[in-house]
């Protein structure tokens, strides 16, 4: 068990104001829920237990209505997540192409469980729904950038990019 | 991939200033061509030669021999996996021949990101026409007589949709766009939306003057980031030439739209999930009636339409409702797009009139199958949809011919599997994602998805037992009776029908007769020593010129000696 902060004052104070201010743009912010929480994942990389209560305060929600809906969409994660996010496509095109060992190869490199991060805290794993670029399956993404056609055999090579800009840096 | 495209359409826009040739030569960047598994593609008109699979080496090439000399460059040119022939123009290619164009018109042929690109081609002509000639009743009397029926995959008819949001007489009533293309394999809308946003902003609007709405929503997935700025940049670019917002035409009328995000949630493409959804809830469904043509979004009428039936509406009202019921079956009318995928050659979207046999589609259309492999079976519909099989490939698609052959249309995924698919394993993988994506709601959803995926990981894992078999089709029957919504309704639809095409795959793992490893015919094999070379966990014995044998106990099905084999000595389990 996860051991709950629900301590609001933890919250880095400047995205808390950029979150209070687009809140504040909005005509309806109570209907505008998922809206609030996709602003707030942008802000935070992910939505804590302790964030999930300052927007239900903010909107004057029940804090356990905005866990539900966290926890309803799997857009939304309650887990931090690493520098870069390996996304690996599930969608039917991908798996009959092979994807499930574009995934495994992705674990078993990084010695990581799915949705976990990794010691040095770059990476995290996913396995996300189709993204729509079924023309370039298996299809992986590591943030923004998309690689298609993948084999397990790549995955060392893509990854080692990042772990390169990292070194530069 | 789009980094690269980009580069490549810096690299030709450069070579055209230093020359001085702005005038006489325009680069621009167009919508998906559909023709996805041999991008990245550039096409010279008025030529209209299609290159493809170009890499940034290649564009020199392209322009100084194209486009200054007028030579073609043969290399990049589209060669046909059957014949071995080459295609110059895009229409001659198999790929486009047996497709009709009305959905994808404009993808392609137009930069999306330009209004006056899609003005030049007849852009908001048909909104200028029904806000200033029609009344709302005429508009819904024309969309009723082409008879377009919704392609989200219900195929409930659109203009009979629109008449029972637009009787109910209330202050506020809402166009809301389904941009929630959640089917995996499916990627029909996103390439609508790249390639053509103001197709969708128009026929929203014109939707919203016959029901009488004043605000149209775009509900789109988040996972889609290109489609949502091409449609952002749309909207303002509407507003600016008066197409959106207030009085448009001079005609009083009235209409803004707004995009939201979706979060991830196959659920939400059901329509009163979806409303909920964006009244900032869970995507549950309700129960209908009350419908949302009564009581939708903020409890007001509601119409909710699919981005390809919007697709349709312009071209319907331009041509009119006689040109659009002239394409197509008795009872299904006009196009419908599909994405193909899976083990085909040419993946990409296709879009053919309703009745085109899946042969066509398949074989004529997408180029057979990779490596040359037997076409096993075209799984539509995704995770609600079912398997077609060889046997029933002449069947003229349309939406209840699928559905009497035990699939469905779906929203137009199709994808093709092949003599190595495993049917159990592909039923699986859509179990766990029905019972990942059931909303909870509903018991019969809820835990009977869970049993099922239960039940196939048994079978697949060979624990299972003949009495599984039954269990799994009494489970499966009595969720679809008694789901709520068309999730639950439908997710035992893969296993239904893979187990009356296929029972014999499921009754290999039952009966544990599954074959699980390779094995090499006698007769056939020359000992030329390929397979026992590439075998990884050496399992393979004999000599040279000597027929070979695997070991069926340490054998782990890797298929490497299989593609090794130069006589086709090898059978997979």
């Amino acid at each position: 068990m996860i051991k709950t902060n629900l301590n609001i004052n933890d919250l880095d104070k400047n995205l808390l104001r950029d979150l209070d201010s687009y809140i504040e743009s909005l005509e309806d912010p109570k209907g505008s829920l998922i809206n609030v929480l996709h602003r707030a994942q942008m802000l935070f990389g992910y939505l804590p237990h302790n964030l999930q209560l300052y927007v239900s305060r903010k909107l004057d929600l029940n804090a356990a209505k905005v866990n539900g809906v966290v926890t309803f969409y799997s857009f939304f994660t309650e887990k931090k997540t690493g520098k870069y996010v390996v996304s690996v496509c599930m969608g039917t095109a991908c798996y009959v192409k092979g994807s499930e060992k574009v995934l495994e190869k992705c674990l078993t490199l990084l010695d990581v469980e799915k949705n976990e991060i990794t010691k040095d805290g770059l990476f995290s794993v996913k396995d996300v729904r189709c993204i729509g670029a079924c023309g370039l399956a298996p299809v992986l993404s590591v943030g923004e950038k998309v690689y298609g056609h993948v084999s397990a055999d790549m995955v060392e090579d893509i990854l080692n990019k990042f772990r390169g800009d990292e070194n530069d840096s | 991939m789009r980094g690269e495209s980009e580069e490549m359409i810096d690299l030709l826009r450069d070579k055209v200033a230093e020359l001085g040739l702005t005038n006489t030569v325009k680069v621009i960047k167009t919508g998906c061509f559909g023709f996805c598994e041999e991008g990245p593609i550039i096409k010279i008109k008025p030529d209209n030669i299609i290159y493809v699979k170009v890499k940034f080496s290649d564009v020199d090439e392209i322009f100084e021999q194209h486009v200054l000399r007028g030579h073609i460059v043969e290399r990049l040119l589209s060669v046909d996996p059957e014949t071995q022939e080459t295609y110059k123009e895009d229409k001659a290619l198999g790929f486009y021949k047996k497709q009709y164009r009305i959905v994808l018109r404009n993808c392609g042929f137009i930069n999306p990101e330009d209004i006056t690109e899609y003005i030049a081609v007849r852009g908001y002509e048909a909104l200028a026409i029904v806000v200033s000639e029609n009344t709302p009743e005429e508009v819904i009397e024309v969309i009723k007589k082409s008879q377009l029926r919704g392609r989200g995959g219900g195929g409930f008819p659109t203009g009979l949709k629109w008449e029972l949001t637009a009787k109910h007489r209330r202050s506020d009533k809402y166009i809301i766009c389904n941009a929630d293309e959640g089917d995996p394999g499916a990627f029909m809308d996103r390439s609508v939306l790249e390639g053509d946003p103001h197709t969708i902003l128009e026929a929203m609007a014109i939707a919203g003057y016959a029901i009488g709405a004043s605000t149209g929503i775009i509900y789109i997935r988040a996972e889609y980031p290109l489609a949502i700025h091409r449609l952002e940049v749309a909207i303002k670019q509407a507003k600016e030439y008066g197409f959106l917002g207030d009085n448009i035409f001079e005609s009083g009328f009235n209409f803004n739209i707004e995009i939201r995000l979706g979060a991830g949630a196959f659920v939400c493409g059901e329509e009163t999930a979806l409303i909920n959804s964006l009244q900032g809830m869970r995507g549950e469904p309700t129960k209908k009636p009350p419908f949302p043509s009564e009581a939708g979004y903020k409890n007001m009428p509601t119409s909710v339409n699919n981005v390809e039936t919007f697709a349709n509406i312009p071209p319907i009202i331009l041509n009119g409702p006689e040109w659009f019921s002239s394409i197509g079956t008795e009872n299904s009318k006009g196009t419908k797009v599909f994405a193909l995928a899976g083990k085909i050659n040419n993946i990409g979207l296709v879009e053919v009139p309703m009745g085109t046999t899946l042969q066509e589609i398949v074989f004529d259309i997408g180029g057979g199958i990779i490596d040359g492999k037997k076409f096993k079976a075209v799984q539509t519909g995704g995770p609600s949809g079912g398997v077609i099989t060889g046997d029933n490939l002449d069947t003229p698609i349309d939406y209840e011919s699928l559905r009497s052959i035990g699939s469905m249309m779906g929203s137009g995924g199709m994808i093709i599997l092949d003599e190595e698919d495993d049917m159990v394993a592909i039923c699986k993988f859509y179990l766990d994602f029905s019972r990942e994506e059931s909303c909870g709601k509903c018991t019969p959803c809820r835990i009977g998805t869970t049993r099922m995926f239960e039940i196939l990981e048994r079978l697949i894992n060979f624990e299972g037992t003949p009495e599984d078999l039954e269990t799994l089709e009494d489970l499966a029957i009595n969720i679809k009776n008694s789901s709520l919504c068309g999730l639950g309704q439908s997710a035992p639809n893969p296993v239904l029908s893979t187990l009356e095409y296929f029972r014999e795959e499921y009754e290999a793992y039952a009966y544990r007769t599954k074959k699980t490893s390779y094995q090499i015919i006698g007769d056939k094999c020359i000992g030329c020593t390929k397979c026992s070379k590439v075998c990884p966990v050496d399992c393979i014995t004999g000599s040279i010129k000597k027929v070979h044998i695997i070991d069926e106990e340490d054998c782990i099905a890797c298929g490497a000696c299989y593609t090794a084999c130069p006589v086709d000595a090898i059978i997979k389990p």
